[in-house]
């Protein structure tokens, strides 16, 4: 299965992967409502790290063990036996923060308006995840880990 | 004879099941629990007791979980001997089953101390969704409530409770609530909040005797503290912990300790057996030893590892640790390892915030390596330094930048190569 992978040496810290991850993540999947207008605020699945002149960004790994799910106490946290894609069901959490402790990316982020957390889940129905897909710089490539 | 029985149908059972399944679709299986119900998330029922879900929305799994698993299941029957030599295990009722590979995930029972009146009707433990049934339903009407214990399971039945409008007085042995867990910093920034809340926190404090009634000395109208003050009260929630439920190994060549010792295959000694959860003693990573560590991430992930070698893989178990994040009258907090060290231990404590002003973080590193964390408030990505305190990494050159765990703060060839590929992989294990 693909995953979203960064290249450091193309990432400028533009944001432009959190922007777009919010923009469909959203209600109106329109980029101005969706970072103006819409309450709560669309939660990005994504997030840039920056030091200096390193930067890159990260987003779920979709671990094939997944600490997230095994340590979920609802059963809201699954992964695909097909895909492999790890996603939170919005029903069943209930905001115990436990997959945040668990996850060893930090790749899970509270949604405090809606009392559950928020990941990626790359994006279903699109063809490339939609961070890959309006990065300028390639610095995000939706591909097969190397090692498959 | 049954190739596989679990015996629990909570995180522990439920994971086993699912393991095995991924290696061996068609061997039998069984699945056997006192309880009556499907395999419910069990830390809701405290949102059960508050109205805030039902018992379908507690669900741990899908309804088609059983069928679709081929999992024949003995729902409501209580295992009530193991024989080891005929390898069959009895159920209440006289029911037989027979198996090849045993898997006991019986959990943990509350521990009830010695107190005189816990005869009384309005005396309660909170751990089952019965348990909470129960309590619902001895609650109407009542003023007060007492909550023996101050640890996880009386914060999170204090909380429902505050939710229905009950009042609620905290009696706890140590100095302080959540002291297992939190240091006095944090403890004490929960505890304004409880008060806040209206709840009423005694600590160093004990119930001597829970009191008669009024209108009935069988049932509970109040509690006698050690220190002779009385508090009326309805009902008195004993919540000062669980121990491991080992009655159905008793008497048998199983060893045990506090619970049932496992090796890091999740295999008791003797063979064909498992155990995992709250009532195995396996390996801890945070202290390198066997422990009982009744956390649910752990009992799921020693119910995976058990499940997989029950299948005739060989997986090992990466360890427990202490582990819990909370969420108590929107507070959020993390911690995990050990939170306070012995003094003179060697152990260096890094400080950041402050727990009143609503964010906190503390760090206890051993020989330059994690040994426990706490964050309050400020809890995002406190999973990266889980992480490194689980693979045991050199972080004291990271300094401050602890406080903000982030992935790039890692040397370049370990960043690089987790992003490409998580570093652990149980299945890459198996054989």
């Amino acid at each position: 299965m693909k995953r979203v992978f960064p290249r450091e040496e193309h990432c400028v810290a533009c944001h432009l992967c959190e922007v777009f991850c919010r923009v469909q993540h959203s209600q109106s999947k329109d980029i101005i409502k969706a970072h103006k207008r819409e309450s709560p605020a669309p939660l990005a699945g994504i997030k840039v790290e920056e030091k200096g002149a390193l930067s890159f960004a990260l987003n779920c790994r979709h671990c094939e063990e997944p600490y997230c799910v095994y340590a979920c106490l609802t059963g809201a946290m699954r992964q695909d036996p097909q895909t492999g894609v790890v996603t939170v069901d919005a029903t069943r959490c209930v905001g115990c923060w436990t997959c945040i402790l668990a996850c060893p990316y930090g790749a899970i982020v509270r949604d405090e308006a809606n009392h559950r957390v928020h990941k990626c889940d790359l994006c279903p129905g699109l063809s490339e995840p939609a961070c890959v897909a309006n990065c300028p710089n390639g610095a995000l490539v939706y591909r097969e880990k190397a090692h498959a | 004879m049954l190739k596989y029985v679990v015996v629990g149908n909570s995180a522990g059972g439920i994971a086993a099941v699912e393991a095995i399944r991924s290696r061996d679709k068609e061997g039998t299986l069984a699945l056997v629990s006192d309880e009556p119900y499907p395999a419910y998330s069990r830390p809701l029922i405290s949102k059960y007791l508050a109205g805030e879900t039902t018992q379908a929305g507690m669900a741990y799994r899908s309804p088609d979980f059983y069928d679709g698993n081929a999992v024949e299941t003995h729902l409501g029957k209580k295992a009530v001997r193991l024989d080891l030599e005929g390898r069959k295990l009895q159920l209440a009722g006289g029911a037989e089953l027979s198996w090849e590979k045993l898997l006991l995930a019986t959990g943990g029972t509350p521990i009830v101390p010695r107190m005189e009146g816990l005869d009384k009707t309005g005396v309660y433990t909170f751990t089952t969704l019965d348990d909470a049934r129960k309590l619902e339903e001895g609650l109407e009407p009542c003023g007060r409530v007492v909550v023996i214990g101050g640890g996880l399971i009386g914060m999170s039945v204090t909380e429902a409770l505050v939710k229905r409008g009950v009042q609620v007085t905290v009696v706890e042995l140590l100095d302080r609530v959540l002291a297992t867990l939190l240091d006095l910093e944090a403890s004490r920034a929960v505890e304004v909040v409880l008060r806040r809340k209206g709840v009423e926190v005694l600590t160093g404090q004990t119930v001597q005797t829970i009191l008669g009634s009024p209108e009935g000395q069988d049932r509970v109208g109040g509690v006698l503290l050690k220190d002779g003050r009385e508090v009326p009260c309805c009902a008195v929630i004993v919540a000062v912990g669980v121990s491991p439920r080992l009655d159905l190994v008793k008497g048998t060549t199983i060893a045990t300790n506090r619970g049932i010792i496992v090796d890091r295959h999740m295999a008791t000694n003797v063979p064909g057996i498992y155990a995992c959860g709250d009532v195995a003693e396996g390996y801890d990573f945070t202290t390198g030893g066997n422990r009982v560590v009744p956390v649910w991430p752990s009992a799921y992930l020693g119910g995976r590892v058990a499940g997989y070698n029950m299948a005739g893989g060989s997986v090992t178990y990466p360890g427990a640790a202490p582990m819990n994040a909370f969420n108590y009258f929107g507070m959020a907090i993390v911690c995990a390892g050990l939170i306070n060290p012995p003094a003179g231990g060697g152990y260096q404590v890094l400080v950041s915030g402050s727990a009143e002003e609503g964010s906190y973080k503390k760090l206890v590193l051993k020989d330059g390596k994690l040994a426990g964390i706490l964050f309050f408030g400020d809890i995002e990505r406190s999973g990266i330094l889980f992480g490194l305190m689980r693979e045991g990494l050199q972080v004291s050159g990271l300094g401050e930048d602890l406080f903000f765990p982030k992935l790039m703060h890692l040397p370049e060839d370990l960043r690089v190569g987790r992003i490409e590929e998580p570093g652990w992989r149980l299945a890459a294990t198996r054989s």
